[in-house]
């Protein structure tokens, strides 16, 4: 939908190759880009200003480094100011020395706590804890039965009295409950409300002060636009949460609102919802979420083939020479659905001459998984595409979750690719296709 | 008969202890820091310097409107003024809400349940409201004598179908479920079926959350559209997307994938109670010429207003909270 940010930059500094210090106009130029990049991803109005000011300010004192045009110039400083306004890590929970240790779960309504719950119970049991969950939502219709029957998919018990209770009561009880039956965690299920709602985030105060948790935490849709930041700051105000779960990071949201959150309340986004089943959860990893709110996934290969001292205009020229000779993945992305129509990979392949049944043995592509590969493919950066031996274990975790699957599924893309590629080498005689199915007049 | 503003506010006044929606809203936002009211009264006593423009933008930034949107605005708005249309701060105020409420207006906003049975499927992103909607309209339907039967089309979350249940009771409907893990389209089916058979006037479908980024689940949703016209082949007679209120500019891309795999007949905005203005409802409806339909405004079952484009730009561009 949008072009990435680094093209835009690019573009709007005209490729100007500069020595010394960057001057105002061309900081104004790319100003101007990246504030419509952090406003387009939901990031907060005011906190794009402040942003924006201080990524100015550094561009304009920054050491240019000879081998950096520009736009890549400015873009480091964005990456780097971005990535250290997300957080360097993004914090784990306290765990206390007399269990059990609480987490009590809060948010608007929809945004995903009680599936978060349950995640969260699932990953503390990996860690080897014994959680139980408190349905404390009497409101929702079903709320309770929902976290009950997730509490049996996972084999973790839940406490609860029902719709009639008083959730303080709930939450008291469950922490006696907890001690009484030894679980060392308490995942505390609260119910959705609106941070206007006063009675509600009073009764989230009392929760608070009655069971005193040591770990709050905020659950955000990742997809919440300009709103998050007073959201935020009312539970703040009201419960002072720790940190932060980011949910459905599975979309295509920016998900500004989390720099958004982060910037105004200083409270770190700690773990990140990757899907709606009960295994899509893990630590947050701030780095990538910073190139994901600008919008360019492709920019830290920019900087780091810069900083490599790596002549732009040599590398495009090389990068051609190259591409005669190689099967990339944007080569193989083309080729994808011509070859799903006329059957199946491998009865093509085999139709190839020289490739015996040992070669095609390990790059066995199962039709069904063409759209996952698909996928997997489009989530990869046009540099990634060109370049897969780039891919490091971080992108390979991106990839995964932009195209809804695991980072296993993506490591075995990359292992047949490669011998696929491999092989496109061996076949060709000197001057390999570009495209491996020209061999049989398509 | 099709339900129109009139009758839906009539048949949400008998519901107990009703509160304006706008002063509803007007409280929330007198709560809220961020009250767009106030900005913009501030603005009010400027003259229309370069700190007016930044404001206005600002306060269009903050309803979600989104960059597209908001630049176009002030552009009709700087028109405005350099043709003499506004000379006086004041009228800078209206005009805004016109521009806006204009690019809200489409050419029906009304729900069609002149069928019988009238189907209506209602999808939409995880979280948005689907389930709690339904109960609202089965309600409002109810009100105005007319009986709806609910389906459970949601057979992957758990409890989908409990919640759907409960508010079954609440608006006293029947309502068609079957196990967790069923298939979609076989309680869809189900409950289409049992609408005809059983001569109700309704039967609104309920389907599970998805992003519009899950190319399986869209076409999940496709099919669950396809079984409901093998039984009624003219329908669905409404597609409603639900929008949460407080979705950033991604509403657009949601709302833009969802019509594109079926044929969205309408928008609800949800959770119009908050403080988020709902502004992507703008780009919504002028992009993908999508008309906004329902808005949901709370929790309970008489919380669902139709759709009014001015009222809406009333609330958005709202002068002095406290008050007026």
């Amino acid at each position: 939908m949008f072009d990435s940010l680094s093209e835009k930059l690019q573009s709007a500094l005209g490729g100007i190759r500069n020595q010394g210090r960057l001057n105002e106009k061309d900081i104004d130029k790319v100003s101007r880009e990246i504030r419509l990049a952090l406003l387009e991803a939901d990031v907060n109005y005011k906190v794009v200003k402040d942003f924006v000011r201080k990524v100015k300010a550094r561009a304009m004192d920054a050491e240019v480094l000879k081998s950096l045009n520009p736009a890549q110039q400015v873009i480091k400083v964005v990456n780097e100011e971005l990535t250290a306004l997300m957080g360097s890590s993004s914090g784990k929970l306290e765990f206390s020395s007399r269990p059990p240790t609480v987490i009590m779960l809060v948010g608007l309504q929809g945004s995903g706590k009680t599936t978060a719950c349950g995640k969260l119970a699932r990953f503390l049991v990996a860690q080897g804890k014994n959680p139980v969950m408190v349905a404390a939502d009497v409101y929702r219709p079903a709320a309770i039965d929902q976290l009950k029957t997730l509490g049996a998919q996972l084999d973790v018990p839940v406490y609860e009295q029902g719709a009639d209770a008083n959730p303080v009561d709930i939450a008291r009880n469950g922490v006696d409950w907890a001690r009484d039956n030894g679980r060392d965690v308490m995942i505390l299920d609260t119910a959705g409300r609106l941070h206007i709602d006063e009675q509600l985030m009073d009764e989230l105060a009392k929760i608070r002060k009655s069971v005193k948790p040591h770990n709050i935490l905020l659950v955000l849709d990742s997809m919440t636009g300009q709103d998050a930041v007073n959201v935020a700051q009312e539970f703040q105000d009201s419960v002072a949460f720790d940190g932060v779960i980011l949910t459905k990071l599975d979309g295509d949201a920016r998900g500004g609102a989390a720099l958004s959150v982060r910037a105004v309340t200083g409270r770190p986004i700690k773990f990140a919802s990757t899907g709606e089943k009960l295994d899509s959860f893990d630590y947050f990893h701030p780095d990538r979420m910073a190139s994901r709110i600008l919008g360019m996934g492709d920019v830290l290969t920019l900087i780091e083939r810069a900083e490599q001292g790596l002549d732009e205009q040599k590398a495009a020229e090389m990068e051609k020479r190259l591409r005669k000779s190689r099967f990339t993945f944007e080569d193989f992305l083309d080729q994808l659905d011509q070859v799903r129509n006329m059957g199946s990979l491998q009865s093509i392949l085999g139709m190839i001459p020289g490739m015996s049944s040992g070669k095609l043995k390990g790059m066995d592509v199962d039709d069904k998984d063409f759209d996952r590969i698909r996928a997997m493919i489009l989530s990869m950066t046009p540099e990634e595409r060109q370049h897969p031996e780039m891919i490091d274990g971080s992108r390979r975790v991106r990839i995964a979750a932009g195209a809804g699957t695991n980072k296993q599924a993506v490591n075995q893309l990359l292992k047949q690719f490669k011998q696929m590629q491999k092989m496109m080498k061996q076949l060709g005689s000197g001057r390999a296709p570009s495209n491996p199915f020209q061999m049989l007049g398509m | 008969m099709s339900v129109d503003a009139e009758v839906t506010e009539s048949a949400a006044e008998g519901a107990a202890e009703k509160k304006g929606w706008l002063k509803g809203v007007r409280e929330g936002l007198s709560k809220s820091r961020k009250a767009l009211g106030q900005q913009l009264a501030s603005i009010l006593l400027d003259r229309f310097d370069d700190e007016v423009w930044e404001k206005l933008e600002e306060t269009l930034i903050y309803a979600d409107v989104g960059v597209a949107a908001t630049v176009k605005i002030v552009q009709s708005l700087e028109e405005a003024v350099d043709a003499g249309q506004i000379t006086e701060s004041g009228e800078l105020l209206a005009k805004v809400r016109e521009i806006t409420a204009d690019m809200l207006r489409a050419d029906e906003h009304r729900i069609d349940v002149d069928h019988q049975p009238a189907v209506i499927v209602v999808c939409g992103v995880n979280g948005t409201g689907k389930t709690t909607t339904i109960g609202k309209v089965a309600w409002h339907l109810k009100e105005l004598g007319k009986e709806s039967i609910l389906v459970a089309g949601d057979t992957f979350r758990a409890a989908a179908s409990e919640q759907l249940e409960e508010w079954g009771r609440r608006a006293g409907c029947r309502v068609i479920r079957q196990k967790q893990g069923s298939d979609a389209g076989a309680v869809v089916h189900d409950g289409v079926a049992a609408g005809q058979s059983s001569g109700a006037d309704v039967v609104i479908v309920d389907t599970a959350g998805r992003l519009h980024t899950q190319k399986n689940l869209m076409k999940e949703l496709e099919k669950v559209v396809r079984v409901t016209q093998k039984l009624v082949p003219d329908g669905p007679h409404e597609v409603l997307l639900t929008l949460d209120a407080t979705t950033g500019q991604n509403g657009l891309v949601q709302a833009k994938l969802f019509a594109e795999s079926v044929d969205v007949s309408g928008v609800v905005l949800t959770k119009m109670d908050g403080t988020a203005r709902g502004g992507i409802a703008i780009a919504v409806t002028q992009e993908l010429g999508l008309p906004i339909k329902l808005m949901g405004v709370g929790e309970k079952v008489e919380d669902l207003r139709p759709f009014d484009p001015d009222g809406f730009s009333q609330v958005m561009f709202e002068e002095g909270v406290l008050g007026s």
